[in-house]
């Protein structure tokens, strides 16, 4: 569904992608794990077309990706995003958040754009909330709305680009909660994240990055578990047990 | 004292039509600068080099003029081009152009200054740059510049006096010819100043109350 090959991409003299190649089957759940500035979430941009890239190639779903092109719009419907600062629309409700795209984008009826807003609103379990001001909710409801937004879109794979890492501790339960559902359903997603524990349960495959490059890749349980590779190690074991 | 009163009702019907034409030659101007405003700071921010570049000459240009300058150009010069103006519509399109540059700036000011993320994710859920704008980044653009563009509105207000120097009948004008044929020049100025507070000050107080409910609006 998603297969990105020799991946390169620079800003100004600083190579941030250094030939990333990877392959995302349909309901497959991909974790990017790495240190900060290891290119995780430059990567989960280049394959919705937020960032142009020199070298190599992004395709979804059989189309290459390409920043300028007319089809983007089209592409990057089909691949839900949430980012790491929610981003909702602050001067709209959070029905109204959800029922953009549908409403403007898709060009929907009202009506259903409402019903069918409201019933995600209800599957991230904050239909009580449909006419708050995003600035009237928590981090985790912002996320939450957020999720509700991309999913709005019907898209046929989703993004997090780290979607917790900028909630309270107590509020990331909350968020996992929804993205396990959505994993289980069968939802194809790449997730950039540091949390270890959603990353062991529900991802079918981690990968590690390092300095632009994929250092090491496989099945979640075995990477977390049983790192091979030196950089791997380090890192986890940094994650995993934080220094004081 | 009472002589000021009897000179007042006398004097007021002629202000108060000269009022008229005040409120008049702000608001069309207003609007006209408002709209000539947008697109410059639109194509200031736009990523097409050329257009910006072109923006911000103008904005230069039109900002190193004097209004009355540019109001007597369109008024006196224009005809030898042929191109003949009422004072009115001379006065209306001299001050919205005069004032579309500092719309202009505030525009921009308030474009850039909305959060980044806020394009990206009208962009991941499939918007085209111009839908971009439309929903999202304008409406909280104008929320920011508003207090701005209201400070805009109120000085352009003053300001339509100016297009009195090129004879359009406004308050200042109106009261120009009465104090000059009649000498009460004290009656007159503070009946004209006094008028201009009782425009002012309502507009001060309403747009301050405006900013407050869509400040409370965020929270």
């Amino acid at each position: 569904m998603i297969e990105i090959h020799d991946l390169h991409k620079r800003f100004g003299d600083h190579e941030v992608l250094k030939g990333v190649s990877l392959k995302v089957e349909a309901g497959e759940v991909v974790c990017l794990i790495g240190p900060s500035g290891s290119g995780k979430s430059t990567v989960l941009r280049c394959i919705n077309g937020l960032e142009s890239y020199e070298g190599g190639e992004v395709r979804v779903l059989g189309e290459r990706v390409d920043r300028h092109a007319k089809s983007i719009h089209d592409l990057r419907s089909s691949v839900g995003m949430v980012f790491q600062r929610f981003n909702l629309f602050p001067h709209r409700t959070a029905l109204d958040n959800v029922m953009e795209g549908p409403l403007y984008v898709k060009r929907m009826p009202a009506e259903s754009a409402r019903r069918e807003a409201m019933v995600l609103l209800e599957k991230v379990g904050l239909a009580q909330k449909a006419d708050a001001w995003p600035a009237q909710l928590s981090g985790g409801q912002q996320q939450r709305v957020a999720i509700a937004r991309a999913l709005a879109m019907k898209p046929k794979a989703m993004l997090f680009d780290e979607p917790t890492s900028a909630l309270d501790p107590e509020l990331v339960g909350e968020v996992l909660t929804v993205m396990r559902t959505l994993a289980n359903e069968g939802m194809t997603m790449i997730v950039v994240t540091h949390e270890m524990g959603f990353a062991r349960e529900v991802a079918d495959r981690v990968c590690f990055l390092h300095s632009g490059s994929i250092v090491e890749a496989g099945p979640a349980v075995q990477l977390l578990s049983s790192p091979q590779h030196a950089r791997t190690q380090d890192f986890l074991r940094r994650v995993l047990r934080p220094q004081v | 004292m009472t002589a000021f009163f009897q000179h007042a009702v006398d004097f007021l019907p002629i202000l108060l039509q000269g009022a008229w034409v005040t409120v008049q030659v702000t608001v069309l101007s207003f609007a006209l600068s408002s709209a000539i405003g947008l697109v410059l700071a639109l194509m200031k921010v736009s990523h097409w080099r050329a257009l910006s570049l072109a923006a911000s000459t103008l904005i230069n240009l039109i900002r190193g003029l004097p209004i009355i300058v540019q109001l007597f150009y369109i008024y006196f010069v224009l005809p030898d081009f042929g191109i003949q103006l009422s004072a009115f519509q001379a006065g209306v399109i001299g001050l919205g152009i005069a004032y579309s540059a500092y719309q202009a700036e505030n525009f921009r000011a308030g474009i850039e200054a909305v959060d980044s993320g806020q394009l990206e994710a009208a962009q991941a859920i499939g918007m085209r740059m111009p839908m971009v704008m439309r929903r999202v980044i304008l409406p909280q653009a104008f929320r920011i510049a508003l207090p701005p563009y209201g400070n805009t509105l109120v000085m352009m207000l003053k300001d339509s006096s100016l297009v009195s120097t090129i004879t359009v009948a406004e308050m200042t004008r109106a009261g120009q010819l009465i104090a000059s044929s009649t000498f009460q020049n004290m009656t007159v100025y503070t009946l004209v100043a006094l008028l201009y507070l009782v425009m002012s000050l309502p507009l001060v107080y309403g747009l301050r109350r405006l900013e407050g409910r869509l400040a409370a609006r965020k929270t």
